[in-house]
């Protein structure tokens, strides 16, 4: 496990990587709260567990165990069903098989600037969004194509906007790092670390706002905020994490632990890497969970998830996970250990979920393989439609800066710059 | 510091005259103007523009009132139908657009430090978490830059919040999320969320607040595309800007002022919303045009107190709008005196007033007869010393020198 790398002095708890944070062995089993992610008042525990005492990463055996007890799913032997399943690995396979085709596309000049690429965490994607309804929001970073798909935004539209072109889901005015979708409630996208999560803090606590002030009864929306290790030493993640647990928001923050920031690695950047902890601290639980399993990463966020719609309040969940390409797209990718990194890819989630299914039982060898032929298509096709796609005309340029376009103020001829023809043209002056 | 509250001018109301706490000043010799027929324009509740005979005006179909001093204080067309109005203070008039808003549309919020059971450092909002509960006016941690984030998130998702800076200073702090995703959002989502979000709060040189407290944030927002800046001035268009910046699917920024809180004015009682991108005539005039904004107004109607016993006949614009500029106003006033003068309080480096000498030099180049001139606010911290910082903002007397220099 690649933060065994450093010596790490055991905190306050215990806190064995792939197992919920208890208050002792046997109290998991009975509990009224729910015994997953237990509640504060367990974490005050002081014990000191030297790291030869870790779980092997592995072993899943004691999130299996918690996950029978909430009879989760109607399968008695597997974590989920075959259609679960399929749609999950149909969903890994997208954000892989399109990831890959922005590399090639970049490379042959057709989208620019900053591109950062999904590969090896389609597990955290799939894992959490995968189980939200679609008027939850997700709310994610720059590197944000594999969570506005598995929210449910077409291919077509995100190649599009990636190509800059007028069909993408911002009318090509966002491009890689701003993927929005009204209709998917995707809230972006957002160049600066750290400056969405306030937004999905918002998000929630209109969700609460709904249910409380406009007595919208059943509003039970969820929102998630992924985000990365470096953010989590950022300002706007503290505060937002007081505030979210202060009045108890359904939202969920998922740190997507990928070890890297750039070239700064999380044990370099940060005086105490376990980024669950930051959780306990503000009065919310933290959970570490291996991001390379989309199995226990569903079974962490479906825990998770519960706990923000039943109005308990926010989670923090750390999921270690792993990018197999560099930060961006421009980034020679130098500093990492060649080593570190084959140890991911023999943990790729896709490969992992693919053996699991076949070796459970819960899908064939050709299913697998016909999804995957139908997301070639899916991904080739949007690469077509994009290309196909008109850029976007000088029409567009002024069209939505603001919502209200009187925002451009009145021209000295008395009329608003808005009714000047040449607005809707892109020539006006304003 | 008393000073700003003497001969103070402007201001009036449709019906009867300002009047303000400390100095109870009545100013009938700015009014006095000889041939001049005001120029009122009376907003009915029902949102029709007609003029002073009763004409209907055509025109942008927004609400509108332009303040004119009126002539006479009895002038039978400036007043609001039979209602005489109530008297207030500025905050309370803030209070009273807010509240207004806040009773209309449920999805109106507000949230910032202090605004629930503190009632706003400056009890802009007093009462009002008592009437509508902790989570419609929510009272925040000291986190500028989350929570004017989560109204923004808030807003992409329906509401419509308004963050209260403490002192506008503060969302310095803030300034993150209110260049990147106030201005932005709504065109790189491609025009898929809006975000009607009102900031507001208090800014400006007060008394010996210190540097910090004494910023002018005007200045360093101007230049985010997305926004909206207006700032009041008068207890009349403080609701009114507050009810529209509410009501305006753009962000606005409304920027208030420490030392305007406590102007009395009668407003009307009927509802009454105004138009955020136009300017206020506070007094026509014929020999220089003088654009102003917000505390300067009154020191720029002082020294027009003064300047009329000079003989001089200055045309007082309060712009308001701060971004976008009402070019037509402003630009009328030009082609008719063809002198300009701006008094601001921002600093000089890069003011709004810096902005304004531009869009003026570039739209109205050839109506002007003299150089325009800009008092700003010296490019210094604000100093803690009452003299300093009587000598950092602009004075009456130095606007009535540069009127006598510009009318030479």
């Amino acid at each position: 496990m690649s933060l065994s790398g450093a010596k790490i002095i055991q905190p306050l708890c215990i806190r064995y990587p792939d197992m919920p944070v208890i208050s002792d062995q046997a109290a998991n089993c009975n509990t009224t709260s729910t015994p997953f992610l237990g509640s504060t008042r367990t974490l005050r525990r002081i014990q000191s567990v030297s790291a030869a005492q870790r779980r092997p990463a592995s072993a899943i055996v004691a999130v299996a165990d918690v996950v029978k007890e909430k009879k989760l799913k109607s399968n008695k032997n597997h974590l989920l069903t075959k259609e679960e399943g399929l749609e999950v690995y149909e969903d890994m396979i997208l954000g892989r098989v399109f990831e890959d085709m922005c590399a090639q596309m970049y490379y042959r000049g057709k989208m620019f600037g900053f591109v950062h690429l999904y590969n090896g965490q389609e597990a955290v994607s799939s894992g959490f969004i995968k189980l939200l309804k679609k008027e939850d929001s997700v709310v994610s970073t720059y590197r944000d194509h594999v969570h506005a798909l598995s929210k449910g935004v077409p291919a077509r539209a995100v190649m599009s906007e990636l190509f800059g072109k007028t069909t993408g889901c911002c009318r090509g005015q966002g491009g890689s790092m701003h993927m929005f979708s009204a209709e998917h409630n995707v809230l972006g996208g957002f160049a600066f670390i750290g400056e969405g999560i306030p937004v999905a803090t918002g998000a929630a606590f209109t969700s609460k706002y709904k249910r409380e002030v406009l007595k919208e009864a059943d509003c039970d929306h969820v929102t998630l905020a992924f985000f990365g290790d470096g953010t989590a030493n950022n300002g706007q993640f503290f505060e937002c994490l007081n505030m979210a647990a202060l009045w108890k928001l359904p939202i969920v923050f998922v740190v997507e632990n990928n070890l890297w920031a750039i070239g700064m690695s999380h044990l370099r950047a940060t005086s105490d890497p376990e980024i669950w902890k930051k959780g306990p601290a503000f009065g919310m639980p933290g959970v570490h969970v291996d991001g390379m399993d989309v199995l226990k990463v569903r079974e962490v966020a479906q825990e998770a998830i519960g706990r923000a719609r039943r109005g308990e309040g926010p989670t923090l969940v750390e999921c270690e996970t792993y990018r197999f390409r560099g930060h961006s797209l421009a980034d020679p990718d130098e500093l990492r250990d060649p080593a570190e990194k084959a140890r991911y890819a023999a943990r790729d989630p896709i490969t992992a979920l693919k053996k699991y299914l076949i070796e459970s039982k819960l899908a064939s060898e050709a299913e697998l393989k016909a999804i995957e032929k139908k997301i070639d298509e899916v991904v080739e096709d949007a690469v077509e439609f994009a290309n196909e796609s008109p850029v976007p005309s000088r029409s567009q340029l002024l069209e939505n800066v603001f919502a209200d376009p009187k925002g451009f103020g009145i021209g000295p001829d008395g009329r608003y710059r808005c009714e000047d023809p040449k607005f809707t043209q892109g020539t006006a002056q304003v | 510091m008393a000073s700003i509250f003497q001969g103070i001018g402007a201001a009036t109301s449709l019906s009867s005259s300002a009047s303000f706490d400390t100095k109870k000043l009545q100013f009938s010799s700015v009014r006095s103007l000889s041939g001049k027929r005001a120029s009122c324009v009376v907003m009915r509740s029902g949102g029709v523009k007609m003029d002073s005979d009763s004409n209907r005006i055509g025109g942008r179909g927004d609400q509108l009132v332009t303040n004119a001093v009126a002539t006479k204080a009895d002038n039978p067309a400036s007043s609001t139908a039979s209602k005489p109005g109530h008297e207030l203070l500025l905050f309370e008039a803030l209070r009273e657009g807010l509240e207004e808003e806040m009773e209309r549309d449920a999805r109106v919020c507000v949230m910032g430090e202090d605004v629930g059971h503190y009632g706003g450092s400056y009890k802009v909002t007093k009462g009002l978490a008592q009437k509508y509960g902790d989570l419609r006016v929510l009272d925040t941690p000291i986190a500028e830059n989350s929570f004017t984030g989560m109204g923004i998130g808030a807003a992409m998702m329906g509401l419509r919040p308004i963050i209260e800076g403490m002192n506008m200073g503060f969302l310095l702090l803030a300034f993150n999320q209110i260049s990147n995703n106030c201005g932005m959002l709504h065109y790189t989502s491609g025009g898929q969320f809006k975000i009607p979000v009102v900031i507001r709060g208090p800014g400006g040189v007060g008394r010996q607040l210190g540097a910090e407290h004494s910023q002018r944030l005007e200045s360093y927002f101007q230049s985010i595309p997305g926004i909206q800046m207006v700032a009041c001035s008068t207890p009349y268009n403080a609701k009114g800007l507050m009810k529209a910046a509410i009501r305006s699917d753009n962000p606005v920024i409304l920027f208030e002022h420490v030392l305007l809180y406590n102007l009395k004015e009668r407003i009307p009682d009927e509802e009454y919303v105004l138009n955020l991108e136009e300017a206020e005539m506070v007094r026509p005039g014929e020999h220089v045009t003088i654009l102003t904004y917000s505390r300067m107004r009154y020191h720029v109607m002082q020294a027009a107190k003064t300047l009329v016993n000079k003989g001089y006949d200055p045309e007082v614009i309060d712009i308001r709008s701060l971004k976008p500029f009402d070019l037509y106003t402003i630009g009328n006033s030009i082609k008719k005196t063809h002198r300009v003068l701006i008094v601001e309080e921002c600093m000089r480096t890069g003011g709004i007033g810096a902005s304004l000498t531009a869009a003026i030099t570039e739209n109205f180049h050839d109506y002007l007869d003299a150089p325009i001139m800009c008092l700003s606010s010296q490019d210094v911290p604000t100093p803690y010393a009452g003299t300093l910082e009587e000598w950092t903002v602009v004075q009456p007397p130095q606007i009535v020198a540069a009127v006598e220099q510009l009318c030479r």
